[in-house]
């Protein structure tokens, strides 16, 4: 696909990528145009900008190099590490960003006067800033990086697009932007963690078949008979996150140059299908993609093999089989069918073994290896990562229980359980990726500093330790405030009551919050010392197959 | 290379022979405790699925042996909810506001079902203990707006105050400055002379004799002579030093400029009628009841 005849100036995937820039900035140019809804007309010259940025960098790009990058120099993969790079360092910046928001809306919990009383700053606004921010884009970043990272490593073979790549890392950042923006604009269509509306939507789902294009290319590539395990994983996050995005964000625009749409599922329809997305999100997003993460970098940090292949296989294919259906558990005791409630919850019990064959892998990983632990912070670090993934997975199947769900359901012990999963299972592992990535990458013999690890882990740890206690007790009160009843038959509390007594634990969530919000800043500091100022690595190429010395 | 056996010397376990950039996988058994929770939850998940509503059909679904059904529980639940309410309170519809305060039993239940409807309908604006803010009265004091009594209080609750419903109490303070009836000199000059009436401090230079002009030509006719307001108007009394808005004379001018039309919502159709009549009894025993 990089070929270049001397003739051209572009390269065939250049062409491709220069050709979706510049019909992107056509299409921006006439809704700069004819737009009256001024959201619009802001993400418009957006995309404007950028699109036409992008095409003149390719341009820059094209006519100063010389030849292509071969697929292998002297007999080694020649990686594509660029993309990669970029989008580890973007996952680190947008996973500060997304932590502070989420610091500054636990506060607003705390106390309402910080909502600013304006539009823009209100916690119905920062709030999918938040979770888009630490979802999408510290998330997703991440994904993309470890995923171009692992399967280049494991094939052994370079990156397949030749400059696509570049565009699934740019693009994807560039709906980051879109998203974010409209949010603190007003612009949403009000479905949970699907708040970008049609045209950032459209634009996604563009990145997102490159995206899953360019994995399936450096598959096709590939020099080692089998694809490994991560691979799996990482292959359905990106199959799947496609399907359900676009099913879910099926919407009809008010018109090509307004931000508003219309869903077109309608009532209990949308409703399950909302949660049919919504919940594999959470499976195929941050559990298939960042047990794809765990398959390469706990191994690997470890030295060890992994501890068993045919618990891999198993719980991949039960793990995605059985994740699809549990998105009704959702949708307890409202106007979905008792039926599909009771399929999401059976489905999500037997979820639980599936989503422990992951637990059971990473950490038996670690057999023959338990002593690293003490010395390793990165990766105990990912072990404590995997730890907390095998609470919230157990926690998850007690929560889908109709009787467990009708005291937990809109508590905050719902909100507790998911920041166990995303601040110790998604958090810990990336943080863990992105630790040993960053010396890989910018080739360096070490992280600049082991004890700065030590600090962000038990920082953190504590924070998520302070996070989940308040809001179990906070949640549990809540449940059983709302559902007391007097002798009499009227309720006990009033809601601003049960929102009065939340007080303490929400302070006790903030403070969580602020450290897990210190250590990631902890974390980027090392990064960036380790960037600038590491030892560099004895051998200037990329690590051989060969094992490795300890690092 | 599959088929030289390749053992990982640490646990002495056979590996699956391949490598990916150094990574090997061992091939371990699946973990028997494992293997057999994963069948008791398919087990039991059958075992749910025969005995409950589960698997949709054509038409129908199946209905699952034990017949549960959530509507079913549903109604079940309020009809009791209701029928213990009934045995409790249910002479409470029959009965008068004054009935009500007089007979213990009713007492009570009025106070706990309008301390409950209290929390959730009012205290949005009034405050979850009624104290009030800015804009919308304390209901814990004996100055009343629109009377203090029973009736009172039940009235203001089903009509609301410059509310939709047909019956609504109405009284408007109109916008003198907006509408080009006073200017600002005289505003401010009736702004001071009505902290006067309340005792307050007045700021040296106020022309209180044109504030007492401005106040009889305009403000007597709802506010009385002396300021001591108008129940039938809602109409607030002038003199007590108690401020619905505030009591600097910012906010005072911003009164006599703009006018106030703060609403009331009727209760009346979303509330039903044994909620709002404990409503008014609650509120009554707030602290200034009549």
């Amino acid at each position: 696909m990089t070929d270049k005849p001397a003739d051209k100036l572009l390269g065939n995937d250049e062409a491709g990528v220069f050709a979706l820039l510049f019909w992107t900035a056509v299409a921006c140019l006439l809704i700069v145009a004819k737009t009256q809804d001024p959201a619009m007309e802001i993400h418009a010259w957006f995309g404007l900008v950028a699109s036409v940025a992008g095409a003149f960098a390719l341009i820059v790009h094209a006519s100063e190099r010389r030849g292509t990058p071969p697929d292998e120099i002297g007999g080694k993969p020649n990686y594509h590490m660029g993309p990669v790079k970029l989008a580890t360092a973007l996952g680190a910046f947008w996973g500060v960003v997304g932590f502070a928001a989420g610091l500054f809306i636990a506060l607003q919990m705390t106390f309402p006067a910080l909502n600013l009383d304006l539009p823009w700053t209100t916690f119905g606004r920062l709030r999918p800033v938040h979770t888009s921010a630490v979802i999408f884009a510290f998330g997703g970043n991440v994904l993309i990086a470890t995923s171009f990272y692992v399967v280049q490593r494991t094939c052994r073979a370079r990156l397949a697009g030749g400059m696509w790549p570049w565009l699934v890392v740019w693009g994807y950042n560039a709906f980051i932007v879109i998203a974010a923006s409209g949010y603190v604009l007003g612009v949403t269509q009000s479905k949970e963690y699907a708040e970008p509306e049609w045209y950032a939507d459209l634009w996604l789902t563009i990145v997102w078949v490159i995206y899953l294009l360019v994995f399936l290319g450096t598959l096709w590539k590939r020099k080692e008979p089998h694809i490994y395990v991560a691979n799996w994983f990482f292959l359905a996050f990106i199959v799947t996150i496609a399907m359900l995005h676009v099913v879910n964000n099926l919407a009809i625009p008010v018109s090509l140059t307004s931000s508003k749409s219309y869903i077109v599922w309608a009532g209990v329809q949308d409703a399950m299908t909302q949660w049919w997305y919504g919940h594999n999100a959470v499976g195929f997003f941050l559990t298939a993609g960042f047990l794809g993460i765990m398959y390469y970098f706990i191994p690997k940090r470890a030295e060890r093999p992994v501890y068993s292949y045919r618990l891999s296989i198993i719980h991949f294919w039960s793990l995605i089989f059985l994740y699809i259906w549990a998105g009704p558990h959702h949708l307890h005791y409202t106007s979905v069918p008792q039926w599909a409630q009771t399929l999401g919850m059976t489905f999500s019990i037997m979820l639980w073994m599936p989503s422990w064959g992951g637990m059971i892998n990473g950490i038996m990983t670690l057999s023959g290896a338990w002593d690293r632990l003490r010395t390793d912070p990165v990766l105990r670090m990912m072990v404590v990562s995997v730890a907390f993934y095998g609470m919230a997975t157990f926690e998850g199947p007690l929560m889908s229980i109709r009787a467990v769900n009708s005291l937990s359901h809109y508590t905050d012990w719902t909100i507790g359980h998911v920041h166990s999963g995303a601040l110790g299972w998604v958090g810990f592992i990336s943080f863990g990726a992105i630790y040993c990535l960053v010396p890989w990458l910018w080739e360096k013999k070490r992280l600049y500093s082991l004890r700065a690890v030590e600090w962000h882990f038990w920082i953190a740890t504590i924070g998520i330790v302070l996070y989940i206690t308040a809001m179990w007790v906070a949640g549990i009160m809540q449940g059983l405030m709302w559902r007391a009843y007097t002798e009499l038959g009227f309720l006990e509390y009033s809601f601003v009551e049960s929102i009065d007594a939340m007080f303490p634990y929400y302070l006790i969530r903030a403070l969580g919050g602020a450290l897990f919000v210190i250590g990631s800043l902890i974390m980027v500091w090392n990064l960036w010392m380790t960037a600038r100022h590491g030892e560099p690595a004895e051998e200037a190429a990329p690590r051989t197959l060969a094992a490795q010395p300890a690092e | 290379m599959a088929d030289k056996k390749d053992i990982d010397e640490i646990s002495g376990v056979e590996t699956t022979g391949h490598e990916w950039d150094g990574l090997k996988e061992l091939n371990n058994p699946l973990p028997r405790w494992w293997l057999w929770v994963l069948y008791a939850t398919i087990i039991w998940a059958v075992g749910y699925w025969i005995l409950m509503p589960s698997w949709p059909l054509i038409n129908d679904h199946t209905r699952g042996l034990l017949g549960h059904s959530d509507r079913a529980v549903v109604v079940e639940r309020i009809e009791a909810l209701e029928a213990l309410r009934r045995e409790r309170g249910g002479r409470l519809i029959e009965a008068s506001l004054d009935e009500v305060v007089e007979t213990p039993a009713l007492l009570e239940f009025a106070m706990a079902s309008g301390r409950g409807a209290f929390g959730d309908n009012c205290a949005g604006c009034h405050g979850a203990g009624g104290a009030g803010a800015p804009g919308y009265p304390n209901l814990n004091d004996d100055n009343w707006l629109w009377g203090g009594t029973l009736e009172d209080i039940q009235e203001s609750i089903l009509y609301g105050i410059r509310s939709d419903h047909p019956q609504t109490r109405l009284g408007d303070m109109p916008a003198f400055g907006r509408d080009g009836i006073l200017d600002i000199e005289e505003m401010r000059a009736v702004a001071a002379y009505v902290r006067g009436l309340s005792g307050l401090e007045v700021a040296e230079g106020a022309d209180l004799d044109l504030g007492a002009t401005v106040y009889a030509d305009y403000c007597a006719a709802c506010h009385g002579p002396a300021g001591e307001g108008s129940r039938d108007l809602g109409a607030p009394d002038l003199s007590n030093n108690i401020w619905l808005y505030g009591a600097d004379v910012e906010t005072i001018v911003t009164s006599v400029r703009e006018g106030r039309a703060s609403v009331m919502p009727a209760w009346e159709g979303r509330l039903d009628p044994v909620t709002t009549k404990a409503l008014a009894v609650y509120v009554h025993s707030l602290g200034g009841g009549e």
